[in-house]
């Protein structure tokens, strides 16, 4: 009994002491993030954009006016007080149609990233885990998706599909798992030579428990920081395909297809282009300050 | 590693890339659900005109087999048909190429001649406007959308200001050189048209600056800090101590050395310029591959959409090859790491 309550007493005081252990490099971070004032920015212009998608129907003044509307009475309106940046081509409120926008982008990113991290982390993994012919052929498949730039990539494989913003979504993943499984595949070559994992291996751990458990979360940090800083270049990618008419189409509110449809309007109805340019900038922009003040607060080097 | 057995390596890898994006394209382009005899007949056709074309096309024979079909073809410059034009793929490549080129290489010269230096400046002058001016850039270039940087400039100079044309690659009114390289540029100069060849400059200068953002920001801020990395070296200290003038030492000592992270993220520089083509073209409709390409995707052109792709896969290809091969040249280091990475 008695060696069973001090086993007992010693593991709570090993996790009191893993837990100090985080609190105080969360702390370290936080107070790191704090002092650094374009993470600082990157974080509330993100939080901000998060909060204003999410809370859309209840900020914008006419969330009747996102999808499809008409009220050619009121088109072609430039700023004014009823409408904070103007009416389009179909007298749909470009202010509320921005912020219903902002929502698709993010959704986006979301659903992109949401499937291909987690493939391209697991393909990695084992790439590099297991090494030899699983990794020779892994990672020459992740070549040829790599051999073309990625928005001409996503572009051949939406010619495949009706334009949808949902295939333009399928083509954007399908090609972004090979990023995060070159990462991965680097970090887990070079740590699995490590003592730590090498004492894993000769206590008898399953290669699933070494993977997991030993490897994994010596990624964590620069995976997140890659997230952070692809969740804009994906904003890119998919604001591109819709300008180009291949991902989301009329009437839903798309920042790119917006971009698109105002620019035959130019110069007179310039708020239909100007205002919905400057919101994609504030997004990625968001994103990508973020992603540096990340970097700087996990300690990843640059380059990734 | 022996130099010529790096570049020997290099290049048989080269073209296993291009094998495979072969048929990833291949499969991409028989997975569309319809049928492209049908697509391309229109929906009134006869089912045995279809079932003709399909004959024709050799798409009723197995799918290892039309893809041999196809790629050997290719080594004939054979393309196959596009169902826009009606002509061979290849011949239209061949016609629309030469503008996406000649838009890519002023954008890479752009790239070099504001790049470069600016982050040699905002090296030298750390914290001054120039340092801040290529952080603003750096930034602009990866989270404006190149498209929006097109428009932007065109609303400022064609619309507001009217000092440069809007759309196209010659003035409606300025006869066309005769047609040598395809290169306006260099077909006027040959010519010695000197009104053709500033009117083809005023046209490009836009587009090709919008595609250019992205790298004039990343070449900028890689060589700012390649060049502080040199700078701390002993030996600048050293020339320091000798008097040697600070923009002496600048450009001729430290640029060297400090080029060689620049050169190796060059082939990225070009792919970025690549897909940037593609939607800026589109807002100065400038007649290249890339319009070319986007309207056969919209129309489901296949055969033409594997020949643009095929295309721009070769060309990006051949540059990353350039561009290792140069690397390694320059830095044996870069040799070592390509054969650990294998």
């Amino acid at each position: 009994m008695s060696t069973r309550a001090s086993h007992h007493q010693v593991t709570t005081g090993l996790n009191e002491t893993r837990w100090m252990i985080i609190k105080d490099r969360l702390g370290r971070g936080w107070y790191k993030f704090r002092r650094n004032p374009i993470s600082l920015v990157g974080g509330v212009m993100v939080l901000l954009c998060v909060l204003l998608a999410i809370f859309a129907p209840y900020v914008t003044p006419y969330p009747k006016h996102a999808g499809a509307f008409t009220d050619f009475q009121n088109a072609f309106q430039a700023p004014s007080k009823s409408h904070w940046l103007g009416t389009d081509a179909l007298g749909c409120d470009v202010f509320t149609r921005i912020i219903f926008g902002s929502r698709i982008s993010l959704m986006l990113t979301a659903v992109v990233l949401g499937i291909s991290v987690p493939v391209g982390v697991f393909l990695g993994l084992i790439s590099g885990y297991m090494g030899g012919k699983t990794e020779t052929v892994i990672m020459r498949v992740t070549d040829v998706f790599l051999s073309l730039p990625a928005l001409v990539m996503a572009l051949a494989i939406c010619a495949a599909f009706t334009p949808s913003i949902d295939k333009a979504m399928l083509a954007v993943a399908s090609i972004w798992w090979t990023w995060h499984c070159r990462l991965v595949n680097g970090i887990t070559r070079s740590i699995k030579t490590e003592e730590f994992v090498q004492a894993s291996k000769v206590l008898g751990a399953s290669p699933l428990r070494i993977i997991f458990k030993d490897i994994l979360p010596n990624c964590a940090s620069p995976v997140i920081v890659k997230i952070t800083l692809d969740a804009g270049f994906v904003i890119l990618v998919g604001a591109g395909l819709s300008f180009l008419g291949l991902g989301a189409q009329p009437p839903a509110e798309d920042l790119g297809t917006m971009i698109s449809f105002g620019a035959k309007y130019l110069p007179e109805r310039w708020w239909m282009t100007v205002f919905p340019s400057l919101a994609i900038f504030f997004i990625i922009l968001g994103f990508n300050l973020l992603g540096d003040g990340l970097r700087d607060v996990l300690a990843v080097e640059e380059g990734v | 590693m022996r130099f010529s057995y790096f570049v020997l390596r290099r290049w048989l890898y080269s073209i296993l890339v291009l094998f495979g994006l072969s048929i990833l394209i291949f499969i991409i382009a028989r997975m569309l659900p319809g049928d492209p005899a049908r697509l391309a007949l229109g929906p009134f056709a006869l089912q045995e005109q279809v079932e003709h074309l399909r004959h024709v096309m050799g798409m009723d024979k197995p799918l290892p087999l039309q893809y041999w079909t196809y790629i050997t073809g290719i080594f004939h410059g054979d393309f196959g048909l596009s169902f826009q034009t009606r002509r061979n793929v290849a011949l239209d490549i061949a016609h629309y190429l030469p503008a996406t080129v000649e838009l890519v290489l002023v954008a890479i010269v752009w790239v070099l001649v504001l790049g470069v230096p600016l982050g040699v400046l905002a090296a030298r002058y750390k914290d001054s406007w120039v340092d801040n001016l290529v952080r603003v850039m750096a930034f602009i270039g990866v989270a404006v959308p190149p498209f929006v940087v097109g428009l932007f400039l065109q609303l400022t100079f064609s619309y507001l200001l009217g000092i440069l044309p809007t759309t196209g690659r010659l003035s409606l009114m300025t006869p066309a050189p005769p047609l040598r390289t395809g290169l306006l540029l260099l077909d006027s100069l040959i010519e010695g048209d000197f009104s053709a060849l500033g009117d083809a400059l005023k046209h490009i200068i836009l587009p090709s600056f919008a595609i250019a953002m992205t790298g004039i920001g990343q070449i900028a801020r890689l060589t700012r800090a390649s060049m502080s990395d040199v700078a701390n070296q002993d030996y600048i200290e050293a020339s320091r101590g000798f008097g040697i003038p600070n923009r002496v030492i600048a450009f001729k000592y430290m640029l060297k050395p400090a080029s060689i992270a620049p050169l190796t993220i060059l082939g990225l520089t070009f792919a970025s310029e690549l897909s940037n083509a593609f939607l800026v073209e589109t807002v100065f409709a400038w007649p290249g591959l890339a319009k070319y390409g986007i309207r056969a995707i919209l129309r489901k052109d296949f055969n033409a959409v594997m020949g643009v792709v095929l295309i721009i896969g070769l060309a990006f290809v051949i540059v990353n090859l350039i561009v290792d091969i140069l690397a390694g040249y320059v830095d044996p280091r870069v040799r070592i790491k390509h054969e650990e990475g294998e």
